[in-house]
Order: C-alpha cells, then structure tokens, then sequence
C-alpha cells in the first residue's frame, strides 16, 4: 500500500527547513482545516446527490436530471438556493440557544469526521482511545437537537426534539455494545491499530458469529442513531411537520441538513471501521496475485468505498421498511437490541479467551 | 507515541478539527446574512404551527416517560465506560477476564430484568 505518511513527513520537513517549529505547526493546522471543511462539503454535496438518485430508482424515478450532465450539480444548485434564503427572525423563542444548536450539532460531527481512518497514513486525529473519543464526541449531537427543538417555542419542534433525544440515547447503547465487542476482539481502542489489527482479515470474517452480531446491531442502531430510514419518527412529517428543525429557516436549517448527511458518511465510515477493515484491501489468503491487484488500489478509495457501500444498505433500509411507532422503537432497542448485544459480548469474551477465533 | 499527522498533537488537531466547525457555522452565517433577503412582519416572527395560532407555552413539564429511559440511558451507558478499560485487556487476563465481567453483567441484567418486571420499558 501506498503511505502518504511519506508525502506529509516531505511536506513537514519542507516547511521545517524554511521556517521555525511554530510556524510550520500553524501553516499545517490550517491546511488539515481547509482539507477539512473542503472534505466536509464535497461529501455533502455528494451524499444529498446520492441519496435523491438511489431514492429515485428505488422508486423507479430518474431523480434530478437538469442541472448539468444527469444532475450532478442539482445539489450545488440546492446550496445556493439554501444561502440566499432569509433567515427569519422569530419573537417567542430562546434566542442564545436556538443559535447554539446549529454548532453543537456541526461541531459533534466535524469532530468524529475528523477521526476517521481516511488512508494508510492519512489519519488525522489519532487518540490511543480513538474510537472512545468518537461516541464521546458524536453524543454532543444529541443535544444540539434536544436544544433546537426546545428553544423554537413549538410543540412540534418539542415533541421531535424529545422522541429524537429519546431514539439517540437509547441506540447509543447498541452501538456502544458492538463497539465493545470489536474492541475485545481487537484489544485496542485507536483507531491505526484497530485497522492495523485487521491487516490479515477484516474483524467481520474474524470474529465468528459474534463480529456478525455485532455488524447487524450496529447497522440497526447506525440507521436510528441517524434519524433515518424506518427510525426517522422525530420529523414524521405527516404528525410533526418537520421535527425538531421547524422553526429554522435558509442556512440555519441547511446546517441540521448537512449534519444528517455527514452522520449518515461517519456512522457508515465507523461501520467500515470496525468490522470491514477501514482503509485495508480485501485479502483472500493464498490468493497472492489477486491480493497484489487489491494491494494496487489507494487505500482511500477503498475507506470511502466501503463507507459509501455502507451508505447504500441504510438508504436502502428506508425504502424497505414502513416507520415504526415510538413504543416498537423502544422495545426493539431495549427488548431485543440490547440483551442480545450484552450477551453477544459475553460470547465474544469467550471466543477471545480461548483463542477461537480466526 | 501522542503524536498524529505531521508530527502535531493530537489535543492540537482536535481544537483545529473544533474550530473548523465552528468556523464552518459562523461563515455560512456571514455569507447568508450578506446575501439572504431581509424583511420583517409581525405574522412571520410568529410560531409556526399550521396555520393555526399558538396557546399558550411550549417549554412545559413534558411526558415522564422520556424521563424513566434517560434514567435506564444513564445508568447503562455508565457501564459501558466502565466496560471500555475491561476491553482492552481482556485478552491478557483470560478467565479472569470472563468471571469478573460475567459477575458485572449479572448484576446489570438483573437491573435490566427489573425495570422490565416493573414495567419501566413498557410506553405509556
């Protein structure tokens, strides 16, 4: 595999050479953020894209066709619709927190965005408790919707807020179980070594049948995590208009936009993560010459493909499935979710302590 | 050992990672409010709620039921940080490893089978 490791470590030295320690530490800082939020937006743009397309064709649409070659930029020109949009003010509401929500919300997911293994060598924020750091991080969220959803004054933005403060937390759970799971398998929580650890195998054909336990609770709670697919009650539109985001308008509305789609990419990139190797190749062993070829593609194509294939499952999910109720909700997390994750630890402690996994 | 990309700390990627977010919000605000139209009417500040006018206050005292599943929430999601360490070395510590989280769990899950006797799980 190719290591941009050596690509940063020459750009390093190259501005080390020039100019002092501090300097060099600045000028770098502000290039991941520009990579950063250049990064954050053209996924975006891409994802709404993806999603109206596959939406279209599951429902045997086209999906939007006229702006540029088979739409393409239909999203860019959604953007700039978006911008020039008024902001309207509104008389009842908390002020300071219907205008905290929206960074609460975009700074949770730029900070698990930042920790995901983009390539061999291309990690940015690399914790040794990497992937602790990312459901401590990605929790923030939770509030910036319950706070949105409070500070608009309306019920409906109120009861969205609750049911969605509700579903996250309690999915949290499940996810935090599977994460669990694949950190007993993998004995580390940093991110380069839970890919380094699957360099022979990813932890989904490694770990026995509790690694594949562990990806379907996962993908199950990913989706409500998400608000989407069949999970997507707090902005059921038929009952609350649209959910916790009601009262917010233009870009203000535009940033809980971006943020659900970005989360849709994280929790799908986390996915790839833990169970599907991050950036590694798929390895078949004994098969050297099909390996090399494998070996051959840039380990970033092969993150952000795992994490688009990922991506397609849960679109999929929402055009499966009809929308639960909030008691089935409930039930399927606390009833059924979360004793089998507890339980499904426990038989992956078992299949670690005695050596039975791949 | 702590250090990332370029050789920088991982605590200073994090602010940058952090005010790029933040950034990210404050500029799309600036733009938009340079370029967004701006008009103000009394019936547009008003709540929007259909079409129909609003009664009364919507930051009230709210269904218990939410209350009850933060309590489970808080008390499940404080286990797993306890778990996370475990973990980690759990493959060192071999059936010690098993026996403690297995007395740690059962604890747990008798909590778990008593809000469930008691009808916490249940929404009313």
């Amino acid at each position: 595999m190719f290591d941009f490791g050596l690509v940063t470590n020459w750009f390093n030295d190259l501005l080390l050479s020039v100019m002092p320690q501090w300097a060099a530490t600045v000028i770098e800082c502000v290039i991941i953020g520009v990579v950063l939020l250049l990064a954050y937006a053209l996924l975006a743009l891409f994802y709404i894209f993806y999603e109206r397309k596959l939406c279209a064709w599951f429902q045997c649409r086209l999906g939007p066709m006229r702006v540029g070659p088979w739409g393409i930029l239909q999203s860019f020109a959604d953007m700039f619709k978006i911008l020039i949009k008024e902001l309207i003010r509104l008389e009842n509401i908390d002020r300071f927190l219907f205008a905290l929500a929206p960074y609460l919300v975009i700074v949770a997911s730029m900070l698990c965005f930042a920790c995901l293994p983009w390539g061999n060598g291309l990690q940015i924020i690399d914790f040794n408790i990497g992937i602790f750091f990312m459901t401590a991080a990605s929790s923030i969220g939770v509030l910036g919707i319950l706070l949105a959803g409070w500070s608009s004054n309306n019920k409906y933005t109120m009861i969205g807020a609750l049911r969605s403060g509700a579903q996250m937390i309690s999915y949290e759970l499940s996810i935090g179980l599977s994460i669990l799971t694949v950190v007993v398998l993998a004995g580390t929580m940093s991110i380069t070594g839970l890919v380094q650890a699957q360099a022979d195998g990813w932890f989904l054909f490694k770990g026995h049948i509790p690694a594949l336990i562990a990806f379907v609770i996962y993908l199950i709670a990913a989706t409500a995590e998400t608000n989407r697919g069949p999970f997507d009650l707090p902005e059921a539109e038929h009952e609350l208009t649209a959910g916790y985001h009601t009262e917010y308008s233009g870009i203000h509305f535009g940033f809980f936009y971006l943020a659900e789609y970005l989360n849709l990419f994280i929790v799908s990139g986390i996915a790839s993560l833990l169970f599907l190797g991050g950036w590694m190749p798929l390895h078949i062993p004994g098969w050297e010459g099909f390996n090399a070829v494998m070996d051959f593609i840039p380990s970033i194509v092969w993150f952000i493909g795992k994490a688009v294939f990922i991506s397609f499952i849960i679109i999929w999910f929402k055009w499966s499935f009809p929308r639960v109720r909030i008691d089935q909700l409930l039930t399927l997390e606390w009833k059924y979710l979360m004793p089998i994750g507890l339980f499904n630890l426990v038989l992956m402690t078992l299949i670690v302590v005695y050596g039975l996994h791949f | 050992m702590d250090l990332s990309i370029f050789g920088i700390q991982n605590s200073t990627l994090m602010v940058t990672a952090l005010v790029t977010g933040l950034g990210l919000v404050a500029a799309a605000l600036v733009i938009a409010w340079l370029i967004s139209p701006r008009s103000f009417t009394k019936e547009k500040g008003k709540t929007y709620e259909c079409g129909v006018p609003t009664r009364g206050e919507s930051m009230i005292q709210f269904k218990v039921g939410y209350y009850l599943f933060a309590l489970l929430f808080l008390m499940f999601d404080v286990e797993t940080v306890f778990l996370f360490p475990w973990a980690v070395i759990s493959r060192g510590l071999g059936s010690a490893a098993l026996l403690s989280v297995g007395f740690f769990l059962f604890i747990l899950i008798l909590g778990l089978a008593y809000a469930w006797r008691k009808g916490a799980l249940e929404w009313k």
